[in-house]
């Protein structure tokens, strides 16, 4: 949500007549988060005072629950996406795929399981896919595989949900499933037209190290920012919404599957933080936390504005509903023959 | 927030995931075998941190005597910082292909956005080192990022306590049938983790539990009637899907209950049992004998589930 608020304000810049203004404001993102800081510390007591009532304590509880058990895993998954990012170059990928469309993308789709990364990583690596050649189709299964269905978010998975190891074969099958079908659907009706190919050399100019840190702290701040959401929400739902509401809405197999599908596409939390997220969704069935764990990772805010940004918006316009939907289609299908 | 700011940021919050690890203060919210990831993930933090600030400083040493390029485009700064802007903006958006980039609304945010993550894929900036150093050229991550601030202040200055009493009379109880019930010493009191007392009482009917004399710790809870019970938060994965495990207390229970004060009962097993009003779970009762408080423990969470 924070994308679509934050957009009038973050085109501005783009008209010369208003870049005046950025010369201070510059200035002020440090010295703001000093003053929030001191701030913070001088008034330490009435905040914590103000903080006290059972409501807000559980609720910050599982607030910084769901940070600090999902940073780890969000670190080393950044990581990895930037050392693949600056060391392996995009070439490799386009040789490595087969000629033949049909036969590159489940292939690509499978890369997508020994390619580490989030989906904040693996929208430029499409990108850079489609720029070197590999046909568009395959590189879009890539793009929805690759974040759903890699090592360190299946072992995420598995650590979320320690008791339903088959929620992991789940997520793995649905992921891949609907990745090669949005890939195939792209080869049977997508229009070269309506993709805008990116244009962009990566890390050109900058030293390995530069890019390579350079990639960790942004990658670390933007899905850190969604993860904060992400986890404001858990925390929202699990100490504050009454749980008879919850559990009407988990009570309808339609309405539960629905709205945490709908939540994955709001929250926009990075794949390698989501499942922590789901597992938190306790009164919902497997198969809800499904969909809500295949539709993140493909389809979400945050997603939907970096398409658009790489691929074009009428590209991302068309292929994020058909996204959705498949998505939940293949949610369910997996969880009800899985779960 | 521009790069000193987002240094700022990952340095803290590195030391926060330190400062929670080398304490028993992540216990409170994750499972003791996160530690050593939360650690590891607390020093990369802080790498980051510190590798931004030294090529942000490496960069503005280099800025004098880089090449005529960047030259000009510091004394275009020098001049005007608006005019120059103007420039170098559209420099490297005509380098990207890209025409019309403030076309408006949504399509303007999703390219600044793009430019934005372009940073971890290719950017169009990152042609020209000086260029993309240039301070008044400094990108601004979303204001998303601030957030980040929010779980630093909650853990540094604040630091929740463990679930207690609220979230355990929220939620039913989630006693499972275990999977076994291991050996218990012949001789002496019975000193017995609270999950496994309930789960003996209610599935092996108190079997081994008869005639013995049992120690189990947990902290209060008072229902809206003002029944206590003994509680204790099991996890699975962290405290965001913990669930309790409660224990009803009857016989001669302390006058003056505080919730969420850690108790350690002593008594006996008795057959009688209630139902959860929240879930229908089964409750044992447990009757005491004595009861004394205790500090809380170590580790407030019941961890023996899945380990």
């Amino acid at each position: 949500m924070a994308v679509t608020k934050a957009a009038p304000r973050e085109s501005v810049p783009d008209t010369p007549a208003a870049r005046a203004p950025e010369g201070p404001r510059r200035l002020n993102s440090p010295l703001a988060l000093t003053l929030l800081l001191v701030l913070m510390v001088v008034a330490q007591g009435s905040i914590r005072r103000v903080l006290s009532a059972p409501v807000m304590q559980s609720w910050m509880t599982v607030f910084v629950a769901v940070v600090v058990q999902a940073l780890p895993f969000l670190v080393l998954g950044v990581l990895l996406s930037a050392a693949i990012a600056v060391f392996v170059p995009p070439s490799f990928f386009a040789r490595a795929l087969p000629k033949r469309p049909a036969l590159a993308v489940p292939v690509a789709g499978m890369a997508g399981a020994v390619l580490p990364g989030c989906e904040c990583a693996s929208v430029p690596v499409a990108g850079a896919l489609v720029r070197r050649g590999v046909t568009p189709a395959a590189a879009l299964a890539f793009l929805l595989s690759a974040p759903a269905i890699n090592p360190i978010v299946l072992t995420a998975t598995a650590v979320a949900f320690p008791n339903n190891p088959e929620m992991v074969l789940a997520r793995l099958v649905a992921s891949l499933l609907v990745a090669c079908a949005m890939g195939w659907l792209w080869q049977r009706l997508g229009r070269a037209d309506w993709l805008r190919p990116p244009a962009r050399a990566a890390y050109d100019g900058q030293s390995k190290g530069a890019a390579f840190w350079g990639s960790v702290r942004h990658d670390v701040m933007h899905a850190g920012g969604f993860l904060v959401v992400g986890a404001m929400a858990a925390a929202t739902l699990k100490a504050v919404v009454p749980e008879e509401w919850l559990r009407m809405a988990a009570g309808n197999p339609v309405v539960s599957v629905l709205a945490l599908a709908v939540l994955a596409v709001l929250l926009s939390i990075c794949s390698e933080a989501d499942a922590f997220v789901a597992a938190s969704l306790s009164q919902f069935s497997l198969t809800a936390r499904l969909a809500f764990l295949v539709v993140g990772p493909m389809v979400d805010l945050k997603l939907f504005a970096m398409q658009a940004g790489t691929f074009g918006r009428g590209f991302a316009l068309r292929f994020a509903p058909a996204t959705f939907v498949l998505a939940i289609t293949g949610a369910v299908l997996t969880g009800t023959v899985l779960l | 927030m521009n790069r000193q700011a987002q240094a700022a940021v990952l340095f803290l919050l590195g030391a926060g995931l330190l400062h929670a690890g080398f304490t028993d203060l992540y216990l409170r919210y994750v499972k003791a075998g996160l530690r050593p990831m939360l650690l590891a993930s607390g020093v990369v933090l802080i790498a980051a941190a510190v590798a931004t600030v030294w090529y942000e400083w490496r960069a503005t040493r280099a800025q004098p005597d880089a090449d005529n390029h960047a030259e000009d485009h510091a004394d275009a700064h020098a001049r005007s910082g608006a005019d120059a802007h103007a420039r170098s903006g559209v420099d490297a958006h005509a380098r990207s292909g890209a025409d019309a980039h403030a076309r408006s609304g949504a399509d303007a945010h999703a390219r600044s956005d793009a430019d934005a993550h372009a940073r971890s894929g290719a950017d169009a900036h990152a042609q020209s080192g000086a260029e993309d150093h240039d301070p008044a050229h400094t990108h601004h991550e979303p204001r998303v990022s601030w957030l980040l601030v929010l779980p630093l202040l909650a853990l540094i200055l604040v630091a929740p306590p463990a679930l207690g009493s609220y979230s355990a009379l929220r939620a039913g109880t989630a006693l499972q049938q275990p999977y076994g019930y291991g050996h218990l010493p012949a001789e002496g009191p019975l000193r017995l983790s609270l999950v496994d007392y309930a789960g003996r009482a209610v599935y092996d009917h108190g079997r081994s539990l008869e005639g013995r004399q049992i120690k189990v710790t947990g902290f209060v809870a008072l229902d809206h009637s003002g029944a206590p019970y003994l509680v204790r938060m099991a996890l699975n994965c962290c405290a965001a899907d913990a669930q309790p495990v409660k224990i009803g207390l009857t016989g001669r229970i302390p006058p003056v209950l505080q919730p969420d004060a850690w108790l350690e009962v002593t008594g006996t097993y008795t057959a009688r049992r209630t139902k959860d009003p929240v879930n229908h779970g089964p409750i044992p009762y447990f009757q005491v004998t004595a009861a004394k408080p205790v500090p809380t423990p170590h580790d407030p969470y019941d961890e023996t589930w899945n380990n």
